[in-house]
């Protein structure tokens, strides 16, 4: 370790006879000079490469397996069979129409809602700074405590939202055995979490408008409607956009919430909300004898992430010019 | 820059990768403690209610040794992380609990497991019913587990609102009124006709209870074959599953679709949300009880409902439902103690001080024909005898064949069908349909 440089030895060579040598404290410092930035970044590709790396490689590993989670001898190489099954597999596909779909409608209300909520706060409002910090409160609860919670208002019988509903003669909806119910509750998680924190990026977008383009809209007579729509707007889309692409990444993870709601991971009894994430751990956790079969999931998974990071990435590439 | 700075800058990334070299030794040097070291504490593992709660205080006492009881409310979450901790080979406590359901995939790998025959005391396995003792070892005589409880069955209902109904609400009338299956049907509609409620919780529960009152293969044959042997792979079709010819199935989702046709299940799914709610706000008046589901009806029916249910006879005879073992992972530090408290756990005495907290039915003999046992009665449950009625029901029980994923295919495959025929998303033979459709890739090991 370097600690050593620092407690080596002096030269034997008396000083008066010796050429001029660095001295010690010169090396350390051109090794300190060279080394240091490297040692700084050090710890960010340790960690990286122990938690994220490592993992990813292992699991590209496994899914070339069939692999036995609990049972060491029962494994063996199969190649790509896990992916080609994968294919054909219609609980996988099924698994991805349900993941998109609750992805669309959790996400386009949600971004709506989010632009109203910071369009509201962009303006002159009493207790702005409260109202601020407050959307964003939802974000910060724990996602099991959410889905805990909305699973008990969303039950079928003595659940709150069905009652509210009873009151204006609404039959008790089965929310969990239904695929539109099911899909509708588990939004309605996700938008509660999400969508204050996107309001806030919004917000954050919007106040670095310019104040007189407004002004001078107001002037030549723009409703609100028309300011909103002919300069806000078209001013945050690069950060719209950039809120489209971590909501599609969130989207395609959606797991948590699923979860709770359903109680295991079939996601209801015809894998109505059943999302890729949820198979990953049904085939790759749950199902002790096949693993490799959960880990070609999760590489598929990964897939779908990047190919859904690229085309948006396109469309950014398209709306900065 | 100053030589101060510059020292404090080397410092730093000494520290820095000093830390980071600590932090990956300690990971990789973790010391097993020497052989026959005293542990500071044991973990136990359980799901549901096992009843262990005063045992393991008293245990701690007597052995000067700290016990952490780890319960898990539902199976599947339990065995999910049982499974993590022994594909990570860290986590697992020193003594866990195995259903019936589970404990054949657990045992396809031994070396997961201590052989606790080398700890048994002398004659334990003769203790035990011996069927019950066979299936918690291996075929070359390793034993994996000792007996904890097994399910037996008998019918919980509400007696108060069986008697709102004006319906007999005695238990020997109401075990007289229904002796079988289709009686069982008659009364529920009679129930539905007084009160408009639906009277069982669900298609499951009656299935399960269905299940082992037939003899037969379930969902594997005896060698654990998923399909009929005699049919090549290529050949395979759903109807040549062991599980679609079996009688016992069969008879289980007749019944389960004759009650369904009949309208008399709550359509409360067992174990979800709606059903736990459903014990206190009597959706439903009764719901198949083995032994152990005595303190689960208790726990979700909660004081105010004491004395309202009460146990009767199961239609259709005598059947079982669940029952485990306690085994010790090779991962524990401490196999010696942890032997020895699975062995305490498991004792006669102990068994009868877990039925009476929590219901779990003995599986030790001596236990079984204890005083203690066979006089008590359940005040939770109106005083019921129940270790008359579960004592004498235990005698009947024919120890059935499960395949290493049973619990998988019971769950995923055949209950979940039932869930979506009484929720209205399949019909009958749609739902026959799928069931058979998810057998393979719930049952392959």
């Amino acid at each position: 370790m370097s600690l050593s440089a620092t407690t080596a030895p002096p030269p034997a060579v008396s000083p008066e006879q010796a050429p001029r040598k660095p001295r010690p404290t010169h090396r350390l410092a051109r090794f300190d000079l060279r080394a240091s930035p490297y040692l700084y970044i050090a710890p960010f590709f340790v960690i990286f490469g122990i938690f994220g790396l490592y993992p990813i490689i292992r699991t590209v590993w496994m899914s070339l397996h069939n692999w036995n989670l609990i049972a060491p001898d029962r494994r063996s190489f199969v190649g790509l069979q896990n992916y080609v099954d994968l294919l054909s597999d219609d609980y996988f596909w099924n698994a991805v129409r349900n993941t998109v779909g609750i992805f669309l409608l959790a996400t386009i209300p949600q971004l709506l809602l989010a632009l109203f909520l910071a369009n509201t706060l962009n303006r002159g409002l009493r207790w702005r700074t409260f109202f601020r910090m407050a959307i964003l409160v939802p974000n910060v609860t724990s996602v099991a405590a959410v889905g805990i919670v909305f699973g008990t208002l969303f039950q079928r019988d003595f659940g709150v939202i069905n009652w509210v509903l009873s009151l204006v003669g609404v039959d008790a909806i089965d929310w969990r055995n239904t695929t539109w119910g099911s899909w509708t509750a588990i939004s309605v998680m996700v938008d509660w979490r999400w969508t204050g924190y996107n309001a806030l990026i919004f917000l954050a977008a919007m106040q670095a408008i310019p104040r007189d383009l407004y002004e001078s809209a107001a002037l030549d007579g723009a409703s609100r409607w028309r300011q909103l729509w002919s300069i806000t707007l078209p001013m945050i889309r690069p950060t719209f956009i950039f809120v489209v692409i971590i909501s599609t990444i969130g989207g395609l993870q959606l797991f948590t919430e699923p979860l709770i709601f359903s109680g295991d991971s079939l996601g209801g009894n015809l894998r109505q909300f059943q999302t890729v994430a949820m198979y990953m751990f049904e085939k790759g956790i749950e199902t002790t004898t096949t693993a490799g079969y959960g880990a070609a999931v999760a590489g598929m998974l990964f897939l779908m992430i990047i190919v859904a990071s690229v085309l948006n990435f396109l469309l950014i590439r398209k709306s900065v010019r | 820059m100053s030589v101060t700075k510059r020292r404090l800058r080397q410092a730093a990334a000494v520290a820095l990768v000093a830390i980071t070299a600590l932090g990956a030794a300690a990971a990789c040097g973790e010391a097993k403690p020497e052989a026959g070291a005293k542990p500071d504490k044991l973990i136990v593992d359980t799901f549901g209610e096992f009843g262990y709660e005063d045992l393991v205080k008293q245990y701690e006492t007597a052995n000067n040794v700290k016990i952490e009881l780890r319960k898990t409310g539902d199976l599947g979450d339990y065995r999910n992380k049982l499974v993590r901790y022994l594909a990570t080979g860290k986590g697992a406590g020193d003594v866990v609990a195995l259903e019936e359901g589970i404990i054949n995939e657990f045992k396809l790998n031994q070396a997961n497991w201590v052989d606790l025959a080398q700890y048994a005391p002398a004659g334990k396995s003769g203790e035990y019913l011996s069927w019950k003792w066979d299936l918690g070892t291996t075929g070359d005589g390793k034993v994996i587990g000792y007996p904890t409880d097994v399910g037996s069955l008998a019918a919980c209902y509400r007696r108060d609102l069986f008697q709102a109904a004006g319906m007999p609400f005695e238990r020997d009338a109401v075990s007289a009124s229904w002796p079988t299956w289709d009686k069982f049907i008659e009364v529920g509609l009679q129930y539905k006709g007084k009160t408009g409620k639906a009277m069982v919780d669900s298609l499951a529960s009656v299935s399960n209870a269905v299940l082992f009152q037939q003899p037969g293969d379930l969902f594997y044959d005896k060698d654990d074959n998923l399909y009929n042997p005699a049919v090549k792979p290529a050949d395979r079709k759903p109807t040549d599953l062991i599980a679609a010819n079996s009688p016992a199935v069969k008879a289980a989702w007749d019944t389960a679709v004759k009650i369904h046709n009949a309208g008399i299940e709550a359509k409360t799914a067992t174990w979800s949300a709606e059903w736990s709610a459903g014990f206190k706000q009597g959706t439903f008046a009764v719901t198949m009880c083995p032994s152990w589901m005595l303190g689960i009806v208790k726990g979700n029916s909660g004081d105010a409902n004491a004395g309202k249910w009460d146990v009767a006879a199961v239609p259709g005879g005598s059947g079982n439902w669940g029952g485990s073992w306690l085994a010790v992972p090779t991962q524990s530090k401490y196999p010696t103690e942890a032997a020895k408290l699975a062995d305490f756990l498991t004792n006669a005495t102990s068994q009868v001080a877990a039925f009476k907290k929590s219901g779990p039915l003995p599986t030790n003999k001596t236990a079984l024909a204890s005083p203690d046992f066979t006089g008590y009665t359940n005040a939770y449950f109106n005083n019921a005898p129940t270790g008359k009625v579960f004592g004498e029901s235990v005698k009947n029980i024919q120890p059935v064949h499960l395949g290493p994923r049973h619990g998988s295919v019971k769950e995923k495959a055949f209950e979940s069908a039932l869930n979506a025929l009484m929720a209205g998303q399949l019909t009958a033979d749609q739902a026959w349909a799928k069931f058979l459709n998810d057998v393979p890739s719930q049952g392959a090991f």
